[in-house]
């Protein structure tokens, strides 16, 4: 099938359009939050850091969950060469999902939470995310004409549809008293969930961009290669039982934290053949420098290995018990959800939207600037994060520990840093998301409104 | 063809270690013997209801602008605790608290005191690289 990236503005392009504006908002969140962080009482009556941590984090985990869908929807089209299975069902999911997300963030300016980690709405707004993911895996599945002989990619959408629906659900256990009274029980389901939900919405990731990598190169023997199957079901296995490197520290089984630790070993494999495959990898990007969606994929595999490095090495229980806590995990969270998440969809987005009315070559120098300063920035941001992680932890181990208040002072220079840098970030992002979101919405006008505005610039 | 009946063998199997492994859990809940008062098990939504994960955490999970709560009860009294809650500080603002509500909080931050330690400095590091509570 013909790609996708014609000047229709089809549903999934809206899911990748509507998530580039959750990330805009999210992120001038964050950096509110980051200010809050060295000007204590910033904004503190009317929106005090209990209400803009769940803003940032809500907004950042749908924009996510939406770019994940566009580029699942958009490839599974170009992948199976046959139409979605029902049009009506993707365009009932966005609906849903744009009114949920717009009455959770309403909810939380207003005061009204669920309380829950990631997921701090009324858990009420949980039912409509759940239908809109179920009509999600209909047309996951439905679309492709056979389950046989299908790539990596198709099994990674399939695992990533199915595994969020079961974690979503399983994270929304605590509403039953028998899971909810005893906080011990409680904190080891809701982390049991957490753990393979973020596992989740990667296979759906990670699956697009192996096959957008395919797509750009010519060549998808990879998706169907021994290789990319083992590593899918390390992958999967991880997925599966290494969610207990969350929770060491929580008095609960020890085979979970047992399990756990053995499990996350198996991540060397991957972690060994990213240094296997460094040099063949970075000829490749030489080769394909030029194209702007190829080097959000090569920048997030830059970020897939500092992530990797920081996550096996928390998921060793003798190392974790000095990160715990930390802002050292802040930093993985961070790297992983901009330097890899992000960019994977920011990927997406520049293949799937590029000639929408308008080729995005024309901007390339603009990209590129905002690029290296996105990632520079992130960078800073993230050494940032790790240093203040390695004071926190020295001051959590000393023996003659100073009030906490002291140590947050203690901590001011590297979060001054963390809030410039984070600056940075912002501007860099903003100005990608600007670039592209001001073509689309020219497109918008143009189709839907039937306005006649000049292609010559955006 | 034989790879694809390969594949879905692996998966199945993992998918049944899975679930199996998920039920047990669900079914043998680490904690089985316990007593939480209604006070607590009411305060414990009143943590939810103020979204204070947003700031502090229990067991080192939650937000990092305030402390770690797990184990609060155990070192400050109630009067301290039911200031810091009622007045709040330069950072975190006064939320207006009902007393019922301060007394339910301070219940279930008793309850999870109860639970265990929070401080690492409490663990001990095992030669396999496991830590012992």
């Amino acid at each position: 099938m013909e790609p996708l990236n014609n000047s229709r503005l089809s549903v999934s392009k809206f899911f990748i359009i509507f998530g580039m504006l959750l990330l805009g908002v999210g992120m001038i969140f964050g950096l509110i939050g980051a200010i809050q962080y060295i000007i204590p009482g910033y904004l503190k009556t009317y929106l005090s850091f209990e209400k803009v941590r769940p803003l940032h984090v809500s907004l950042v985990i749908f924009w996510i969950l939406f770019g994940a869908t566009g580029g699942v929807l958009t490839y599974l089209q170009e992948h199976s060469g046959r139409p979605l299975y029902s049009v009506s069902l993707a365009k009932t999911q966005l609906f849903i999902f744009a009114i949920t997300t717009l009455i959770i963030l309403a909810s939380y300016v207003a005061g009204s939470f669920g309380g829950r980690e990631y997921w701090e709405f009324n858990p009420v707004l949980a039912l409509p995310i759940l239908v809109g993911w179920i009509l999600f895996i209909i047309n996951v599945t439905r679309t492709a004409k056979s389950w046989k002989g299908q790539p990596v990619y198709w099994w990674m959408w399939l695992t990533g549809a199915v595994f969020f629906l079961f974690t979503f659900l399983e994270s929304y256990l605590w509403v039953f008293p028998y899971f909810r009274e005893n906080i011990i029980n409680d904190m080891t389901v809701q982390w049991k969930s957490y753990g393979s939900m973020v596992g989740a919405w990667n296979m759906l990731l990670y699956g697009s961009s192996i096959y957008l990598m395919g797509k750009i190169s010519g060549n998808q023997n990879y998706g169907h290669s021994k290789i990319a199957f083992l590593l899918y079901f390390t992958g999967l296995f991880n997925l599966m039982f290494n969610w207990g490197h969350h929770i060491y520290t929580l008095p609960t089984h020890h085979f979970i934290k047992n399990i756990s630790y053995a499990v996350s070993m198996t991540e060397l494999f991957i972690f060994g053949r990213i240094i296997f495959l460094w040099q063949k990898s970075l000829t490749t990007a030489m080769k394909h420098y030029h194209h702007m969606a190829y080097r959000f994929l090569v920048a997030s595999e830059v970020w897939v290995f500092l992530s990797l490095l920081l996550a096996i090495a928390m998921s060793i229980p003798a190392i974790n018990v000095y990160t715990h806590g930390t802002h050292i995990t802040v930093a993985h969270t961070m790297g992983a959800t901009i330097g890899i998440n992000s960019f994977l969809i920011l990927a997406f987005a520049f293949d799937i939207l590029n000639n929408s009315c308008v080729n995005f070559d024309g901007f390339k120098n603009q990209f590129n600037k905002a690029f290296w300063l996105s990632n520079i920035s992130l960078f800073v941001f993230w050494l940032s994060l790790v240093a203040a992680g390695i004071l926190k932890s020295s001051w959590l181990m000393s023996v003659d520990r100073t009030p906490f208040a002291a140590m947050v002072y203690s901590l001011k220079p590297y979060f001054e840093v963390f809030m410039i840098s984070g600056l940075f970030l912002l501007s860099g992002m903003l100005w990608i998301l600007y670039l592209m979101l001001k073509n689309q919405l020219r497109c918008y006008f143009r189709q839907v409104l039937g306005r006649n505005i000049s292609d010559s610039s955006i | 063809m034989a790879f694809d009946k390969q594949r879905f063998i692996i998966a199945i199997s993992l998918l049944t270690a899975f679930l199996s492994y998920s039920f047990y859990i669900y079914s043998s809940l680490p904690v089985k013997d316990y007593h939480i008062s209604e006070q607590s098990n009411n305060g414990k939504m009143v943590w939810q209801k103020y979204n204070c994960i947003a700031c502090h955490q229990l067991y080192g999970l939650g937000g990092y602008l305030g402390p770690d709560l797990t184990n609060v009860y155990g070192i400050r009294d109630t009067y301290y605790i039911r200031s810091f809650i009622q007045n709040g500080t330069n950072i975190m603002p006064a939320f207006h608290l009902s007393d019922k509500e301060t007394t339910e909080l301070i219940s279930f931050f008793k309850t999870i005191n109860e639970t265990g330690s929070s401080d690492p400095r409490t663990f001990t590091i095992q030669p396999n690289g496991t830590i012992k509570q």
